[in-house]
């Protein structure tokens, strides 16, 4: 069993009006199986209301399904008694900055998650320094968290996450409030996450260009997983991804134009640099 | 009807040891029907500057004109002037609060001391500009969709009638379709009324696509004010300055670089595709005509 399972998730939450009378039932996660590697860089793309966010606060035991079982490193997250190693072990990382961080001074914040585990203050200490390292803000941890970036208070919030010793860490649209460079440092402080520490990654995002790198991406639609595959293999199908009101990254779209164009490229370009290589072969022949 | 922006100055915190200068020396002139993008990395004095167009901030040092009168002026009306330049926030839709829809947006009108049915039929007007659906107008406002309730948001600025709207970052957090018929919609609006249209965004693709003059600032200053073709010719300077340039603009660089021939000042997909088939198809012909001349 992968490091996150879900089996047949269904999630419905009933709709009253003022006077609490049931108006009715939605369901926003509808029979989702779900099978997580540990190590993998998962994203997950879908329109406003498709699910995503529901999906995401059953990894870490915010919602409990209503039908079907998840699994985190093989715990059932309607155990009570596993609770809270199921939220030491799937940290979450929300959209805004500013509802996340709660110390004064930048390393308080990040040993505050250890500090309630009950770990010994040298440990925590540790913990502080290499989880700041991690994300490359450990020169900001005497700073005050109100006069960072948005992208340094991002990545403190994911440093914060990363000392209490996840297995995985979930981001749910952790860069829609930031500008491009503050998107940028913290990609790169996620991939390198991933890829350095082998931390699992479930990324939630509105942004194609971030998920390029992702072993595998999930699009949901209507509560239930409408496509996955490959980066590769998704960004492929410009026009099923349109439908699900998705995109692909321009320089996907372009080639796709380009093709539709009578230009022989091939489907799912996803860098500048594959584009750009495939161009220039045409254009030497 | 413009605004002009004279030698605009403002310092926080003047007094003491902590004073920001967050507005250095800003003079623009914004004319009627423009569309207008405001970029820059966060604190860069964005929003500020917004702030100061409809006087919900006085300067500290110059003066802002709205239509030739000192809004600062002792005898300036500014409660028309904030009818006239409507700001439409981040994340606007956190101050929907009425029970339904339609109540919502009238709010606005109704302030201003409005007959009831002039409000109406303006709300009523507004919520058709934003491209929403009258089966909505008396549902609550929380029971929307995050894109149909910011929607709503706008439309209540909308129904003030404003000459000038400016919107804080209208899309963020929408999905990319939800993002595309926000955008389209104010397009749209822009192109039926006339009105002058200040975005304020974090994507250059957006502001690629959609406006035909960029400011973008950097530490309280005006770095660059120009056409986008123009403005993210300094793809290089917007890097260093926490922003960047669409993708587009990165292909033809590369391609550029590669040795194909292409021009390298374009920032939308559909110039970007013109060009490069312009290049490929002129190419194809010179293979064509040589061969030609090698069969003869």
């Amino acid at each position: 069993m992968g490091i996150i399972k879900a089996d047949k998730l269904v999630f419905e939450y009933i709709r009253r009006d003022e006077e609490g009378n049931v108006e009715g039932i939605t369901r926003a996660v509808d029979e989702v199986d779900l099978d997580v590697q540990q190590g993998d860089f998962i994203a997950v793309l879908g329109h406003n209301g498709s699910g995503k966010s529901t999906l995401a606060k059953h990894i870490n035991a915010i919602l409990y399904p209503t039908e079907g079982t998840v699994w985190v490193d093989g715990m059932d997250t309607k155990d009570e008694k596993d609770l809270w190693n199921i939220r030491q072990e799937a940290g979450m990382v929300f959209q805004n900055p500013d509802n996340q961080i709660i110390g004064q001074v930048v390393e308080e914040d990040v040993g505050f998650g250890p500090e309630n585990m009950g770990i010994p203050t040298e440990e925590i200490w540790a913990r502080v320094e290499e989880s700041l390292k991690a994300v490359g803000m450990y020169k900001y941890r005497k700073f005050s968290p109100n006069k960072l970036s948005g992208g340094q208070k991002q990545r403190v919030s994911i440093a914060g996450v990363i000392a209490m010793h996840p297995k995985c860490i979930i981001l749910d649209e952790p860069t829609a409030m930031l500008d491009p460079n503050g998107r940028k440092e913290v990609v790169r402080a996620v991939r390198a996450l991933n890829d350095v520490e082998g931390i699992t990654v479930l990324l939630i995002t509105h942004y194609m260009e971030e998920i390029i790198h992702a072993d595998k991406v999930f699009v949901m639609d209507k509560g239930r997983i409408a496509m996955q595959g490959t980066p590769r293999e998704i960004f492929s199908r410009v026009e099923h991804l349109k439908h699900l009101r998705l995109d692909v990254p321009q320089v996907t779209l372009l080639a796709h134009e380009l093709k539709k164009s009578g230009v022989g490229l091939p489907d799912g370009i996803l860098t500048v640099e594959e584009l750009t290589q495939e161009l220039m072969r045409l254009y030497h022949v | 009807m413009s605004i002009i922006l004279d030698h605009v100055n403002y310092v926080y915190g003047g007094d003491t040891a902590l004073a920001v200068h967050a507005l250095k020396d800003i003079n623009l002139v914004i004319p009627d029907g423009q569309f207008i993008g405001l970029i820059g990395h966060t604190g860069s004095g964005k929003s500020t500057l917004v702030q100061h167009l409809n006087g919900l901030i006085k300067p500290t040092g110059g003066s802002i004109y709205f239509n030739g009168e000192d809004i600062h002026a002792d005898d300036y009306d500014k409660k028309k002037l904030r009818s006239k330049v409507g700001l439409v926030f981040q994340y606007p839709e956190h101050q929907l609060f009425e029970i339904d829809v339609f109540s919502d947006v009238c709010f606005g009108p109704r302030n201003l001391g409005l007959s009831r049915q002039e409000t109406e039929l303006r709300a009523y007007a507004a919520l058709k500009q934003v491209g929403l659906e009258d089966e909505y107008f008396y549902q609550s406002p929380f029971d929307l969709s995050g894109g149909q309730k910011r929607r709503v948001a706008i439309a209540g600025v909308l129904a003030m009638k404003p000459d000038i709207l400016v919107l804080d970052e209208p899309t963020a957090g929408l999905d990319p379709k939800g993002r595309d018929e926000i955008l389209d919609q104010i397009a749209k609006l822009k192109e039926e009324t006339g009105i002058t249209v200040i975005l304020v965004s974090h994507s250059m693709e957006d502001v690629a696509k959609y406006v035909e003059r960029i400011i973008v600032m950097n530490q309280g200053a005006v770095m660059y004010d120009d056409v986008p073709r123009e403005v993210f010719k300094h793809y290089r300077e917007l890097e260093e300055v926490g922003l960047a340039a669409p993708q587009v603009t990165y292909i033809m660089q590369a391609l550029h670089k590669n040795g194909m021939p292409v021009q390298t000042d374009v920032t939308t997909i559909a110039e970007a595709k013109d060009e490069i088939l312009r290049v490929l198809d002129g190419q194809m012909r010179v293979t064509e005509q040589m061969q030609d001349l090698g069969a003869m």
